[in-house]
């Protein structure tokens, strides 16, 4: 294989059986990320699947890169310390919202502050699939699960927002069956230098289908799904009649006609924090549309880009001991004849 | 002024500095040990200190000591009764007092027996003027704390400052007891505190103050020398077990050509490795300070996934929260090394103290059967060589192995003859090459001798493959759930670890090669054991001592050793855990001495039960 051969999905496919149940929501993020990998590098021995424990963590097995498959919520810490070990590697984290928000929370927030140059990809079905339908720390509250039958009892977490609170630059939003947007938000992903998270909503057609139906039926996702871009207002709609319109400083759903014109509708810009943590807020709200796109996007120095000055830096100083002979004779020494 | 002043030769003597936890003990003793070891004698040390980092000040709770013992002839332990007891202040007295030996030497900081101290510290009345010490000791009441403003008089600094130079009165004392030179510690200042003049000063002030007054006071008629010990001749130093591990860190990063990544969380007594392998970036060594234990060893894994020597050190309950990513590393066979420093348990413990409890939860606490091979260093010195055996055979046999280390050993400090990294055992990684033959790449694939597979690293051409926590088939590494398959992985990495017994060299045994009685130890028991069979042996009784390094597994010609006395004692600082495994391994009704007492092990106490057993 030459050094700049042109790779094909099939150069991402591994030998290996895909074992999701039939109709998973999984399959679909498989595809698109073997499709969309020969578009982002040829070399693929420089890729890294890392995942946790989960239905969706068997997802390293399916792709013919290197993978590993580690331990229930572990992932960024092993991922955490390949990158930093080889900053040459293009690192991504495959994980669930059991695996990264529950068993895995502290991980994935620590990884977003720290900012090593890695991506993740958390599938969002809001339920545990491989332990048979348990609610997770997504699902809505009243959640009737084996575990919760009079229904659960925990506020769910809006990952999005936690993320963003860990101070995570770069913050995207997509769906299972938005294959040319998955596909987007994977080179987005791909081209931020940093820690990059993108929650994929995925479907669990076993134990919670039609979780996400509102954002991928026909009849609803048109009024209820806000296609977010950089520079462009924030319209939705089945005519592109809705918009986003910032009422002083509290937004509002209005309609584009005689009152709001697109103009008067607020337009994204992927720098702003504040923009980032308002449309956070979106999800799951009665009021407002679900966004989908890059939420947030703005470099600042990474992890293992520091730690390289440092090691650097370590041979400018005077003061450290040059040899390991130094050291060894370091401090008072004394001879016995 | 004249004074007659009588000089007695001593084979050994053990000194407690005690003190409330801010009068500076363990740096007295620090210099002391530097002093003593520059003069030549053989020591060993135990600095033991609060779990509170302030403790309120004068209370019993307080209280940090460090003893020393130092001698002329080689020595293995530090000391159990010390000799000499100095108690800044009246909780050090209270705490303390039990174990100096009767008609000890004690050296009191007289000024710190105020009415309020004495209160925090229990007593009714004052001992220093009730008389209730004299008929036991030979007492030395010292105005420290006067003596010092005395001699920084007219130093611009503000009393509180010169007050806390007391200790480097109460070393000069000492320094004139044992005729040692003021120089050592006179440069250790000047270095120390380069930029604070005033501070040398003080301290340089204090220093005389409490060598002079040795010299000139009436109370002191006797001076004592400790002459050199005969140590093999080379050139030495004094190093502590935590220094030692860094430095076999390094040396097994030099030798290999191995990037390294140290991983941890802050946790007592295991931070002081993270914090001296921060400080050698310039090596090439990476230190990351992680969210939590997990995540350290984690980090660790990653990093040898990546062709790094990842390296984690925690205590008991760290090493608690790690034990599910060992299980990884066995079943993903990659290199890892895991440092753990015993404390005193269960859950937090005493953390500050050591013990030799966790031996069974290194050898076997995890899931399934997951081998890993134990390393034990015996002293201080000796954590340099385990841990860059640990570095080499986690390399060599793409295996996790575990240094069993414990708090003793990580701050316990020792004479130490400075290694020739020359010597030790060449350090070789087998990373896998590049694939371009157009076959699959096998990732299971192994050494016929070793049973290792080699180490195939993301961004090498061709070795594309997924390893992870569930079971692989042999050879090709896929998932696999076949039960023949798994029951020749799990034999296959059981044998990968048994293997690592052709690396163990001959067991040493000091004393008789047959006979009554062996005493067996492991890790840092090493020492009281040594201790107990060198007066056995003395006193005419058939006793030997082999010391056992790797636990696993255990070294080759044990078995025949153990076969060759009527007896086995096996002293430990846990309830038998050590017994437990040789009698399972060899059906040798081996008998313990255990005593869990967050110190390491009384000689005596070995000695006597040794006796109690010869005589049965």
């Amino acid at each position: 294989m030459s050094e700049n051969q042109i790779l094909t999905k099939d150069d991402f496919s591994s030998d290996q059986a895909v074992r999701w149940c039939p109709g998973c929501g999984d399959y679909a993020i498989l595809s698109q990320t073997q499709k969309v990998f020969p578009e982002i590098t040829t070399k693929k021995e420089d890729v890294v699947f890392i995942s946790g424990i989960g239905c969706s963590s068997r997802f390293p097995y399916y792709m013919d890169t290197f993978g590993f498959h580690t331990i229930h919520g572990r992932a960024p810490t092993i991922a955490s310390g390949l990158k930093i070990s080889n900053p040459e590697l293009s690192v991504w984290i495959i994980t669930g919202d059991g695996d990264g928000l529950s068993i895995g929370g502290n991980h994935l927030i620590h990884l977003m502050r720290r900012n090593i140059d890695l991506n993740v990809m958390l599938f969002n079905n809001r339920i545990y699939g491989l332990t048979k339908g348990q609610y997770s720390p997504t699902s809505e509250r009243g959640k009737i699960t084996y575990s919760t039958p009079m229904g659960s009892l925990d506020h769910p977490f809006n990952p999005t927002k936690l993320i963003l609170g860990a101070e995570a630059g770069f913050v995207a939003k997509t769906i299972d069956r938005e294959l040319k947007h998955l596909q987007e938000m994977i080179k987005r992903a791909n081209d931020y230098n940093g820690t990059s998270f993108i929650e994929i909503y995925q479907n669990c057609n076993i134990f919670n289908d039609h979780a996400f139906s509102n954002l991928t039926d026909k009849e609803t996702k048109a009024d209820q799904l806000l296609r977010i871009e950089h520079g462009k207002p924030m319209i939705f709609g089945a005519n592109d009649n809705k918009g986003i319109y910032m009422d002083d400083t509290t937004p509002k759903v209005v309609k584009i006609g005689k009152k709001y014109s697109v103009d008067d509708i607020l337009v994204h810009n992927e720098k702003d924090e504040f923009i980032a943590d308002m449309l956070s807020n979106f999800t799951s709200n009665d009021v407002f549309p679900e966004p989908i796109g890059v939420l947030y996007c703005k470099e600042r120095a990474t992890y293992d880009g520091l730690m390289e000055q440092q090691m650097q830096d370590a041979q400018k100083k005077d003061k450290t001991p040059k040899t390991l002979h130094d050291l060894l004779n370091a401090g008072d020494t004394w001879e016995v004849k | 002024m004249s004074k007659k002043v009588k000089l007695e030769t001593l084979d050994d003597v053990t000194i407690r500095f005690a003190g409330d936890s801010g009068d500076g003990m363990q740096l007295s003793g620090g210099r002391f040990t530097q002093t003593s070891a520059i003069a030549g004698n053989d020591l060993s040390t135990l600095p033991d200190f609060p779990a509170e980092i302030r403790a309120p000040a004068g209370s019993l709770a307080g209280v940090s000591s460090f003893q020393i013992h130092f001698s002329s002839h080689e020595i293995h332990t530090p000391g159990e009764e010390p000799d000499v007891l100095v108690a800044m202040n009246p909780a050090a007295l209270k705490v303390h007092l039990e174990e100096l030996v009767p008609g000890g030497i004690l050296i009191v900081n007289k000024n710190a027996f105020t009415k309020k101290n004495l209160k925090l510290a229990g007593y009714e009345s004052n001992p220093t003027e009730d008389g209730s010490l004299d008929d036991y000791y030979s007492v030395h009441y010292i105005e420290m704390s006067k003596l010092v403003a005395n001699a920084c008089e007219g130093l611009d600094l503000p009393p509180k400052i010169i007050e806390r130079t007391k200790n480097f009165c109460a070393l000069g004392v000492l320094f004139w007891m044992y005729d040692r030179p003021l120089e050592p510690t006179l440069d250790w200042l000047k270095k120390k505190f380069k930029s604070k003049p005033l501070i040398i000063d003080a301290n340089t002030r204090a220093l005389h103050a409490g060598y002079n007054y040795g010299d000139t006071a009436e109370i002191f008629t006797t001076r004592y020398v400790v002459k050199k010990a005969s140590l093999a001749p080379g050139k030495y130093r004094t190093i502590n077990g935590a220094l030692a591990s860094c430095l076999g860190i390094l040396t097994a990063s030099q030798k290999s050509n191995l990037n390294i990544t140290f991983a941890g969380y802050p946790i007592t007594p295991a931070s002081t490795l993270l914090h001296t392998l921060s400080n050698w970036k310039n090596f090439g060594i990476k230190t990351f300070q992680a969210e939590d234990e997990i995540a350290g060893i984690g980090v660790a894994l990653g990093a040898s996934y990546g062709g790094s020597l990842g390296i984690t050190a925690s205590s008991g309950p760290g090493i608690a929260l790690k034990t599910e990513m060992m299980g990884l590393a066995v079943m993903t066979e990659l290199p890892l090394v895991i440092i753990s420093v015993q404390r005193g348990g269960p859950s937090t413990g005493l953390p500050t103290k050591t013990e030799q409890s966790d031996l069974l939860q290194a050898v076997y606490g995890r899931n399934g059967e997951s081998p890993i091979p134990v390393i034990a260093p015996t002293t201080p010195g000796d954590c340099y060589f385990a841990t860059y055996e640990a570095c080499r055979i986690a390399v060599k046999y793409m295996v996790p192995v575990i240094v069993l280390s414990d708090g003793y050993l990580v701050n316990g400090s020792e004479p130490w003859l400075i290694p020739n990294p020359d010597d030790l055992n060449d350090f070789i990684a087998n990373f896998e090459k590049e694939n371009t033959s157009g076959e699959k790449f096998l990732p299971y694939k192994r050494d016929t001798n070793t049973l290792a597979r080699n180490w195939a690293i993301p961004g090498t051409k061709g070795l594309e493959h997924r390893i992870g926590g569930l079971e692989k088939q042999n050879i090709t590494g896929n998932v696999n759930y076949e039960p023949g398959n798994h029951h020749e992985m799990v034999q296959i990495r059981a044998q990968k670890v048994q293997n690592i017994v052709n690396e163990i060299g001959p067991t040493a045994i000091y004393g008789k090669k047959t006979g009554d009685l062996l005493i067996l130890s492991w890790g840092s028991a090493h020492g009281s054991c040594r201790l107990a069979v060198e007066t056995l042996l003395e006193e005419k009784l058939k006793v030997a001592h082999a010391s056992v390094q790797w636990v696993n597994p255990l070294p080759p010609d044990l078995k025949n050793i153990l076969s060759k006395y009527k007896k086995v004692l096996i002293p430990e600082v846990n309830t038998g855990q050590f017994r437990k495994i040789i009698r399972s391994e060899f059906l040798v009704d081996a008998v313990g001495l255990n005593e869990v007492r967050g110190k390491p092990l009384s000689p005596a106490s070995i000695i006597d039960k040794a006796k109690e057993l010869i005589n049965e």
